[in-house]
């Protein structure tokens, strides 16, 4: 029994309309209808681009997902990786059945459970004992069964005082706690788990993850998805990675992240843009150049843990005789900030060049892989814009001194006055 | 034993999620075993309109009290619009206690996809579980106003002698039960269609509100003259009403003809309603 499948994706597409959904359809519909009113292929599903947002085209449609294949067996987890835009949620979504795959086929054995929101349902009026009752429902539990976890539910979540109050007057640490804990207990023999871990505190996230490996220890199937690879890791027996809607690697967890992490993190170092049209921006804002520069001796180097590194951003402004304020904020590879820090207020004028540099000394950062966001904010509260994963680079450990050599813990890696004496 | 579970592993799939099922693939199991989900959202729409509102009920009483004195104020009073031998505010009441279950029904069920589309777009439970709460809970409004009519109708009967009901009440939970439906056949069409055609939405609140004219809300049917009678006959819901009440005042018509029309509209309705939104919950988080 234990190799039974009890997941089988077949050949599974997703076609998505790109561009404003909802205009024109019916014309698109009537084409196809009389498309395939004459036995021809559907006229639409031949458009189709390669998922790659980068990348800008001129269809009109574009596969999230192409020709998904992978076998999940009972008693499994698997976890389900890739960047944003792979098509991560996109599969989640049809397993889930909240849609269907454009081609190809999901066959499952057993009852599934998804959790892509916690606490789906909720009704800020009702009560922490009748929500428990609706959100058990709404996930697939039927009364009794959901009677009989009553207490465990309630304990679970730590709310026994307030669970005759509404919702509403809970604070958001309970509410989450009290929507995960129904969550937990529910019974399927298929459970699918968006990142609803992030929420919580660090402890309740915890708790969260030993309650998953205790439902897979015992013999039901738990597909995972995630941006934390030490959640994947230390939950996932296998790893599917999705890169631009495909299927790109699938197997033991710890070769599946590795492929993943050569694969796709790209030290992205130096952007110019120089005018062009593709460059970052809107109607406020546009991006002229940005740099990671490192202080090493040979450009070839890498930056250890020692480099300092200078951040140079350059652009233009469009609006006139605004304040506006630089934020940046840095990010480990598992999606950590580590900092966020604030430039400005200056006063922009239109259709000048800005520049904003940062210093960042040696031994702060830790060798980890890091990414960048850059926010543009108007009267120090409006964000005018944003750019994501504006730069990428890694950070490797230098040669140490001593005999230990694993990987050295911690989020930072200062140098700080730090004596032993007698 | 190897073919079996040869057999087994091929053919025995509980869930096959593909992009085309048959238009009669419909999971009745599969909705019975969600039942508790039901009466669920039924107690979350009464405990939401009732909490907090010590006039909650009230209200449901001042609206159909108000609409008969409008009522009776325009088309008695001013356009001298006979309801026959019937006291008009006893024509009105069950007139529009009736209609507005109908068209309230229909209003909610109508807007089940785009109301609901954060929720469908997070969990799967079968969809149709939404309107038939919106349908159970929708009687609570009824029963209350119904109350009201029955009050006052037991004074016409008892007191003022002004009607005599006849054996034909019993149907009563019948014809009310065809008007369920029919609400409901509505409603999900209307849901299906307006989540990816929008302005459909517009034309079916202005076609809700003329069909009451041609529903006997406000004219008995036998108020209306030979040539014109046919379109109020040719809507299903005129049939049900006039029996309604030939039940309750002994008076109105009562055809068998027309009746088992409304009853074979509404099932073709609800069939079609049912095919064609269980083919839009499959796509519409999509397009919505």
């Amino acid at each position: 029994m234990s190799n039974e499948v009890v997941i089988k994706a077949e050949n599974v597409s997703k076609l998505y309309r790109l561009g404003q959904v909802g205009t024109g359809t019916l014309s698109h519909d009537l084409k196809r209808w009389w498309a395939t009113a004459r036995g021809k292929e559907d006229p639409y599903l031949k458009v189709g681009v390669e998922n790659d947002r980068t990348k800008k085209s001129n269809s009109d449609y574009a596969w999230a997902l192409q020709d998904i294949n992978f076998n999940v067996e009972r008693g499994d987890t698997l976890g389900i990786i890739g960047k944003n835009g792979a098509g991560k949620s996109t599969l989640l979504k049809i397993l889930s059945r909240v849609t269907t795959p454009t081609k190809g086929e999901i066959k499952v054995r057993g009852r599934i459970a998804s959790l892509l929101e916690v606490g789906t349902g909720f009704h800020p009026e009702l009560t922490g004992k009748e929500n428990i009752y609706m959100n058990g429902a709404i996930l697939g539990m039927t009364k009794r069964e959901i009677s009989s976890k009553f207490d465990e539910i309630v304990d679970f979540a730590g709310v026994e005082l307030y669970i005759n109050t509404p919702v509403k007057r809970y604070s958001s640490g309970m509410y989450v706690r009290l929507a995960f804990a129904v969550a937990a207990h529910l019974e399927p023999e298929i459970l699918i788990v968006d990142e609803v871990l992030a929420v919580g505190d660090a402890e309740f996230q915890k708790k969260c993850l030993g309650k998953m490996g205790d439902v897979a220890s015992h013999g039901r199937t738990i597909i995972f998805v995630s941006h934390n690879m030490q959640a994947v890791q230390s939950l996932c027996k296998t790893a599917l990675y999705l890169k631009a809607g495909r299927v790109a690697d699938v197997g033991r967890t710890d070769m599946v992240i590795n492929n993943y992490l050569s694969r796709e993190i790209k030290n992205c170092m130096e952007r110019d843009w120089n005018g062009d049209n593709e460059a970052p921006g809107n109607e406020y804002i546009k991006m002229v150049a940005a740099r990671a520069i490192p202080h090493v001796a040979n450009p070839n180097d890498p930056i250890t843990v020692g480099t300092p590194i200078t951040m140079q951003f350059e652009f233009i402004s469009y609006l006139d005789k605004v304040p506006i304020e630089l934020s940046l904020l840095l990010f480990t590879f598992a999606g950590v900030c580590i900092f966020n820090l604030g430039a400005g207020p200056l006063t922009l004028e239109k259709g000048k060049k800005y520049k904003s540099e940062l210093q960042i000394p040696g031994n702060l950062l830790n060798d980890d892989i890091y990414t960048i966001n850059l926010l543009f904010v108007k009267d120090s509260s409006t964000k005018i814009f944003t750019i994501e994963d504006l730069l990428t680079f890694e950070v490797v450990d230098e040669a140490r001194e001593g005999s230990w050599f694993g990987k050295w813990p911690g989020a930072i890696r200062p140098i700080l006055p730090f004596t032993l004496t007698q | 034993m190897t073919d079996k579970s040869a057999n087994y592993d091929s053919e025995n799939w509980d869930i096959r999620i593909a992009a085309h099922r048959s238009v009669v693939d419909f999971n009745f199991k599969e909705l019975w075993r969600y039942r508790d989900l039901l009466m669920m959202f039924v107690k979350k729409d009464i405990i939401t309109v009732y909490k907090q509102t010590i006039l909650g009920p009230i209200w449901f009483i001042i609206q159909p009290v108000l609409t008969s004195f409008m009522f009776f104020f325009i088309f008695n009073s001013i356009a001298k619009i006979s309801t026959g031998t019937v006291p008009s505010v006893l024509f009105y009441l069950i007139g529009t206690t009736l209609w507005s279950y109908f068209s309230d029904t229909l209003n909610i069920t109508s807007k089940t996809f785009t109301d609901n589309a954060s929720v469908f777009g997070k969990v799967y439970f079968p969809r149709l579980i939404l309107p038939f709460s919106k349908v159970v809970s929708g009687l609570v409004k009824f029963l209350i106003q119904f109350s009201l009519f029955l009050a006052v109708w037991l004074y016409y009967v008892f007191i003022e002698h002004a009607v005599t009901p006849n054996w034909y009440i019993l149907l009563t939970p019948l014809w009310l039960f065809i008007i369920v439906l029919l609400s409901l056949a509505f409603g999900i069409i209307i849901t299906s269609l307006t989540t990816k055609y929008r302005d459909l939405i517009f034309l079916i609140g202005f076609g809700v509100q003329l069909a009451m004219y041609l529903t006997p809300v406000i004219i008995p049917l036998d108020q209306v003259s030979g040539s014109k009678k046919i379109f109020f006959q040719i809507n299903p819901l005129t049939s049900l009403f006039e029996a309604f009440k030939y039940g309750f005042f002994g008076q109105g018509s009562f055809e068998p003809f027309w009746l088992m029309y409304s009853a074979g509209f509404t099932l073709v309705l609800l069939i079609f309603g049912i095919i064609i939104f269980n083919k839009v919950e499959k796509r519409f988080i999509d397009t919505v």
